[in-house]
C-alpha cells in the first residue's frame, strides 16, 4: 500500500502548524518557545557566566554547553525516565555543533553559555524544535551571532519524499528515511544532518530543497516572535 | 545603495540592513559581500553612513571608566572579590577600597563585608576580562541597608537620562536615594511606599525606553503616584 | 545567588513593617495564579499552573506494575519533582537535589495521607497487576513559591488523568479511556507555605523574601480545612503559637486556592 495522502492530509512539503514566542522564561538570560505540531521546545540560555570547573575554560573564547531533554510525561507510550540517556546525551551535541557556526564567543574568555532545551510535549521533530528555540533564545540573550538556525526535519515515507515528520509517519510500517537538518537561513548552508532508514543521493537533494524551503519559513516566523518581543512597548500609564 | 530597513527598526541576527558600498558597518553589524548584516538583537541606527545596532538585551561586559554597584562575595588576601553582575567577578584591592593603610593580616570585613554594595568604578579590564574596581573617587561609598534591583544594562542610559535628568526627576518625585550602576543593578533607599513608586517608574522606563515622550509619561506616572511624605 | 547582607533582611522587615511586599503586595497576599489543563498529549494528566511570574508543570503517567508486598490490592503513587536548570540560575543539571526531593516529598505525603486517591479501585489483580501513577513535576520558571505552584500543578493534573486502555497485558497509551483516576474531591490536598520573617508571617514569598526567612511551614490542607501533611523548613525554631498563626493562615489560603481547581469535574 503506497503513502499517497499523509495521515493528516499535509502536502509533502507542508510543515505542520508552527508558532514561536521569545522571552517566556524571565529568570533566563534569553529565552524562546517553539512548536511544530504537537511538538513543543522551550529554550531558556543563562550566561555567558563563569564556568566550573576551571580546567573546562578557554581563555580564547566562551564556551557553549546545550543540554536536551524530554520531560518525563512528554513522551509517546510510558514515562521517560528522568536523567537522559545516551540519545538525550547525543541530541545535546549535535544540538552544540548545529548551533556553533553561527555564534561568536570570543568576547568572552574562560565563560560559559548555557543552552538548556525542554520537551514539555513531543511528537516527533524534537531535537530540530529544540535548535529552533535554542537559536531565538540566544539571539534573545544579546549574543553575537551572524544569523539564526532554523530547523526542520525531511524524509522519506514509501516513495513520498516530505518535511517534517509526525510520529505516526516515523512509525509507518513501510520503509522511513528520517532526516533532521538544521540550515543557516542567510547562506543555505546545513549544519545539523542526520538521517536514520535509507536513502539514494538524489532523494536526498530533493528532501534537503523541501528542508530549505521549510527552514525559511520557520526562519520568518523566528524573525517575527524576536520582534515582536522587543517591538515597541505598551503605554505608560 | 540601498538602505534596507529604517532607522529605529528591531533586527535579528542575519538581517540585512543595506546593500552596496555606500554604507558602513560598525557596531553590532558586518559585512557580507556587498550588504552590511546585523550580527546581534537590536535596533538599528544609520548615522550618515554609519550604521549600527543598539542592543536591547544582553549581559553587562565590563568596560574601563564604568561605574558600577559591586557586591562583595569573598575576601582574599589583597582585598575583596565582587560581583559586578556580569560573567567576571572583579576584585577591589586593598589599596584601592580604602583611602586608609591597611596593614597586612587586617580584619578587612571592617571596611566592606560579605554581602556589602558599594559603588565603584572599574579601573583596568584584561583581555582575558579580569577585572579590577576601586572605590576611591567623587560619588564612590558603600551603599547601606536597601534595595537592589536588576535592570539590562542596556537600558541604564534612559534610565539615568540626559545628565541625569530622569534619575533625578525619580529622587526628587520620591525622596528616595538611587545609585544606579553601568552593570544594570540599582540601588534604591527610601520609604517602603517611595521605593515601590520608584521601582515602578524604574521598570515602565526599562520595559518602554524606546519610546518617544518617556520623560513626560514618566513625569504624569509621578504625579499620580505622589508619595505622601 | 550572591548572599545578601544583613541590612538586607533589614530592609525586607521594614516592608513588612509597614505592611507591604517588595512588589506592592499585602502580608497574606497571593500573586495572581493560573490553572491550565491539558498542555501535554502524551500525558494521561496534565496541567500548567503560573504564581506570579513562577512557571511549573506537571503530567501524569500510568502504568501497570507488581504492588508492594504491604499493600497488594492497592494501586502505586510516585511523585518525582525536577527542578530544571532552564527555570533557574541556582538549579544545576544532574541527581535530583535536597531541594527537589523535599518538593516532592511534601507533595507525595499530602497526596498519601489525604487518601484522595482510592487506590483499591487501581487494583486490576491482586498481588500481581495494579496502576502506577507517576506525577512528575517540571519547572519552566521559578521565582518564589515553588512548593505551593508545585503542589497544585500536581493535584490538577491528577484531576485532569484518564486511564489508558488494557488490554492482553498491554497498556494502549494511545487509546486513553473515559475513566479518570478515582478520586473524592473533597480530599484533595491543597498544600501552602506559610513564611515566618521576624515577626511577621507571608504567604507565597519573593526569592528576596525566601532568602532572608526565618522559618517556613508547608501544611497540606482538605476541603474541610484538615491538615495532612506538614513540614518545618527554614534555620530558626518556631513557638507551638507560631505554628498554630501560621496553620490558620494556610489554612484560609488553601480555600482560596481549591477555589481554582474546583472548575473541573471529578468522578
Amino acid at each position: 500500500m503506497a503513502y499517497n495522502k499523509r495521515f493528516d492530509g499535509r502536502k509533502f512539503d507542508e510543515t505542520r502548524p508552527i508558532a514561536a514566542r521569545v522571552g517566556v522564561i524571565p529568570e533566563a538570560d534569553g529565552s524562546a518557545m517553539f512548536s511544530i505540531g504537537n511538538t513543543v521546545a522551550y529554550a531558556a540560555v543563562y550566561g555567558p557566566r563563569e564556568l566550573h570547573p576551571k580546567f573546562l575554560q578557554n581563555p580564547q573564547s566562551g564556551l557553549l554547553r546545550c543540554r536536551y531533554n524530554m520531560m518525563p510525561f512528554s513522551g509517546a507510550g510510558s514515562r521517560v525516565k528522568p536523567g537522559g540517556g545516551r540519545r538525550a546525551k547525543e541530541i545535546s551535541v549535535v544540538t552544540e555543533k548545529a548551533l556553533l557556526p553561527v555564534l561568536n564567543l570570543d568576547e568572552f574568555p574562560n565563560a560559559v553559555v548555557d543552552v538548556f532545551i525542554e520537551l514539555p510535549q513531543t511528537d516527533a521533530g524534537t531535537r530540530c524544535a529544540g535548535i529552533t528555540a535554542a537559536a531565538m533564545a540566544l539571539a534573545d540573550a544579546g549574543l553575537t551571532m551572524k544569523d539564526l538556525v532554523s530547523s526542520v526535519s525531511v524524509g522519506r515515507v514509501d516513495d513520498k519524499i516530505m518535511v517534517d515528520l509526525s510520529y505516526k509517519e516515523e512509525s509507518y510500517e513501510g520503509e522511513v528515511a528520517d532526516i533532521p537538518i538544521a540550515m543557516i537561513p542567510g547562506t543555505g548552508e546545513i549544519s545539523l544532518l542526520q538521517m536514520d532508514g535509507k536513502i539514494s543521493r538524489e532523494e536526498l537533494q530533493t528532501a534537503l530543497e523541501l528542508g530549505r524551503k521549510a527552514c525559511l519559513q520557520i526562519y520568518e516566523v523566528q524573525k517575527s516572535a524576536l520582534k515582536e518581543k522587543f517591538g515597541v512597548g505598551g503605554k505608560i500609564g | 545603495m540601498t538602505l534596507l530597513v529604517k532607522d529605529k527598526d528591531v533586527v535579528v541576527p542575519g538581517e540585512a540592513l543595506a546593500s552596496g558600498m555606500d554604507y558602513l558597518p560598525t557596531s553590532g553589524t558586518y559585512r557580507e559581500g556587498d550588504k552590511v548584516v546585523a550580527s546581534r538583537l537590536g535596533l538599528v541606527q544609520v548615522d550618515g553612513r554609519l550604521i549600527r545596532i543598539i542592543p536591547v538585551s544582553g549581559k553587562y561586559l565590563p568596560k574601563r571608566g564604568d561605574v558600577v554597584v559591586a557586591r562583595v562575595t569573598n575576601i582574599t588576601l589583597n582585598g575583596w572579590v565582587c560581583d559586578i553582575n556580569s560573567a567576571y567577578s572583579s576584585l577591589l584591592g586593598m589599596k584601592e577600597g580604602v583611602s586608609d593603610f591597611i596593614a597586612r593580616g587586617s580584619d578587612l570585613t571592617r571596611y566592606y563585608n560579605i554581602g556589602d554594595s558599594l559603588m565603584a568604578q572599574i579601573i583596568n579590564v584584561t583581555s582575558q576580562n579580569m577585572v579590577d574596581l576601586s572605590a576611591k573617587g567623587p560619588g564612590l561609598r558603600k551603599l547601606g541597608e536597601g534595595r537592589i534591583i536588576y535592570v539590562n544594562a542596556n537600558k541604564v542610559p534612559r534610565i539615568i537620562g540626559k545628565a541625569g535628568s530622569m534619575v533625578s526627576m525619580i529622587k526628587d518625585a520620591t525622596n528616595c536615594r538611587i545609585s544606579v550602576g553601568q552593570n544594570g543593578v540599582i540601588w534604591l533607599q527610601g520609604t517602603p511606599a517611595a521605593e515601590l513608586v520608584a521601582v515602578s517608574a524604574i521598570r515602565r522606563i526599562e520595559a518602554d525606553s524606546h519610546v518617544s515622550g518617556l520623560t513626560e509619561q514618566v513625569k504624569a506616572f509621578l504625579d499620580k503616584n505622589k508619595v505622601v511624605a | 545567588m550572591v548572599k545578601l547582607g544583613d541590612s538586607f533582611r533589614e530592609h525586607v522587615l521594614s516592608y513588612l513593617d509597614a505592611g507591604v511586599r517588595f512588589d506592592g503586595r499585602k502580608l497574606d497576599e497571593f500573586r495572581p495564579i493560573s490553572v491550565e489543563y491539558g498542555i501535554s498529549h502524551n500525558a494521561e494528566g496534565s496541567a500548567r499552573v503560573t504564581v506570579g511570574s513562577t512557571h511549573v508543570l506537571a503530567g501524569v503517567k500510568m502504568a501497570v506494575e507488581k504492588p508492594y508486598p504491604d499493600t497488594p490490592a492497592d494501586g502505586n503513587l510516585m511523585i518525582n519533582a525536577e527542578l530544571l536548570p532552564l527555570s533557574s540560575s541556582v538549579f544545576e543539571s544532574g541527581p535530583p537535589s535536597d531541594e527537589a526531593i523535599e518538593v516532592s516529598r511534601i507533595i507525595d505525603r499530602g497526596i498519601r495521607e489525604s487518601k484522595v486517591i482510592d487506590t483499591k479501585k487501581l487494583c486490576i489483580i491482586p498481588k500481581e497487576e495494579v496502576w502506577s501513577v507517576m506525577i512528575d513535576i517540571c519547572t519552566i520558571n521559578v521565582h518564589g513559591n515553588l512548593i505551593d505552584a508545585s503542589a497544585l500543578a500536581s493535584v490538577a493534573a491528577l484531576t485532569s488523568a484518564k486511564l489508558p486502555g488494557y488490554e492482553g497485558k498491554v497498556v494502549k497509551y494511545d487509546e486513553l479511556t473515559d475513566k479518570g483516576i478515582p478520586l473524592a474531591a473533597s480530599l484533595l490536598p491543597v498544600v501552602v507555605t506559610v513564611f515566618k520573617i521576624g515577626k511577621h508571617l507571608i504567604v507565597d514569598p519573593l526569592p528576596e523574601e525566601e532568602s532572608v526567612a526565618d522559618a517556613r511551614i508547608s501544611a497540606a490542607v482538605l476541603e474541610d480545612g484538615s491538615i495532612v501533611a506538614l513540614q518545618k523548613g527554614g534555620g530558626l525554631p518556631v513557638t507551638a503559637q507560631e505554628i498554630d498563626s501560621m496553620l490558620g493562615l494556610a489554612q484560609a489560603k488553601a480555600g482560596d486556592l481549591r477555589k481554582l481547581l474546583s472548575g473541573k469535574k471529578l468522578k
